[in-house]
């Protein structure tokens, strides 16, 4: 089953401008610490790294911890460069893995 | 408490539900007004709302074609865009052959049962809580203006008086919060915040007002 994700950027950017990139991926991000109503815990399932790659160049990576709430929603910023594709991949527990790419133009 | 200070107090309440007509249109106030800057931001933003991904997954069932029809909604009201412009806005409607009004969830599955020939969706469901949001999305930013004519009539009447009607431990009417108390630092505001941020209304999950009265005090 392929994430439901959102991601938001600049279409257009001058050469050397700042941008804001905001991604956000639906997840359950279930902790591992919970009960279930049987009183069995529910084993955690987690995103557990985000990367960020800027033309195949990692330009952010994030660790995610059992602690952050369902839906991670992770926001960063990065100098336009060049004309090009940002590629976005998220992975976690119980195999896990979400790609998502945007395309962004320079001028 | 003293009985004689809470007889008081529901003196004082008893009058003031006495007095209480509707809300003036002009003053109504939307949950959002009474959410924190940072939740209405998040609300206000496409980017950051968790709501969207349920209108994403609205808009992949919207294609899908389901049942022994094998249609899907897109089928027959095309682009949702456009057809289900200020639908949302409408609902609960009078449905003619039903002689009872529906609201926008049971309006979807009954076009699933009639025209796509699939079984409902049940209430509540990830599915049907996409679709809808899905649908609620192109009404955004409209306000809410059900039919009030000869046929819904009777049926608003019934839901006033429910409203106004008290009930469960705390012997509180809907009303004694969400109409005479909704402005003030009172249960009203801060149950509001606390059981149910607006923000739901298109959280986390798409859920939809139906599922106010599951959090609320008086139960």
């Amino acid at each position: 089953m392929t994430a439901r994700v959102l991601i938001h950027l600049p279409a257009k950017a001058l050469r050397g401008e700042v941008i804001q990139i905001k991604t956000l991926i639906a997840h359950a991000m279930e902790s591992g610490f919970r009960v279930g109503t049987n009183g069995n815990l529910i084993p955690r399932d987690i995103i557990t790294v985000f990367t960020c790659r800027y033309n195949g160049e990692e330009i952010f990576r994030a660790e995610l911890s059992p602690a952050i709430a369902s839906n991670p929603f992770l926001s960063f910023f990065t100098t336009a460069r060049e004309s090009g594709t940002l590629e976005f991949h998220w992975s976690g527990d119980n195999g896990f893995v979400a790609t998502e790419t945007a395309a962004i133009t320079v001028e | 408490m003293r009985p004689a200070v809470r007889f008081g107090i529901a003196a004082v309440l008893t009058s003031v539900a006495a007095m209480a007509a509707d809300i003036p249109a002009p003053d109504r106030r939307s949950g959002y007004a009474m959410m924190s800057p940072e939740l209405r931001a998040m609300q206000d933003d496409d980017a950051a709302n968790p709501g969207m991904l349920s209108v994403l997954d609205g808009a992949a069932l919207w294609q899908q074609a389901e049942g022994t029809a094998h249609k899907s909604c897109a089928d027959c009201h095309g682009d949702a865009g456009k057809s289900m412009k200020g639908v949302a806005a409408r609902y609960p409607a009078f449905d003619t052959t039903l002689d009872r009004p529906l609201d926008l969830e049971q309006r979807i599955d009954r076009c699933r049962t009639e025209h796509q020939q699939a079984k409902p969706l049940p209430f509540d469901s990830k599915e049907l809580l996409a679709l809808t949001v899905y649908v609620a999305h192109h009404s955004k930013g409209e306000p809410i203006a059900v039919a009030e004519d000869a046929r819904t009539g009777p049926f608003i009447e019934a839901g006033r008086h429910i409203f106004e009607q008290r009930q469960g431990q705390l012997n509180l009417s809907c009303g004694q919060c969400h109409d005479e108390n909704w402005a003030s630092v009172s249960p009203a505001r801060r149950s509001r915040r606390r059981i149910r941020p607006v923000i739901r209304s298109i959280g986390s999950n798409g859920s939809r007002s139906a599922r106010c009265g599951g959090g609320c005090a008086i139960v």
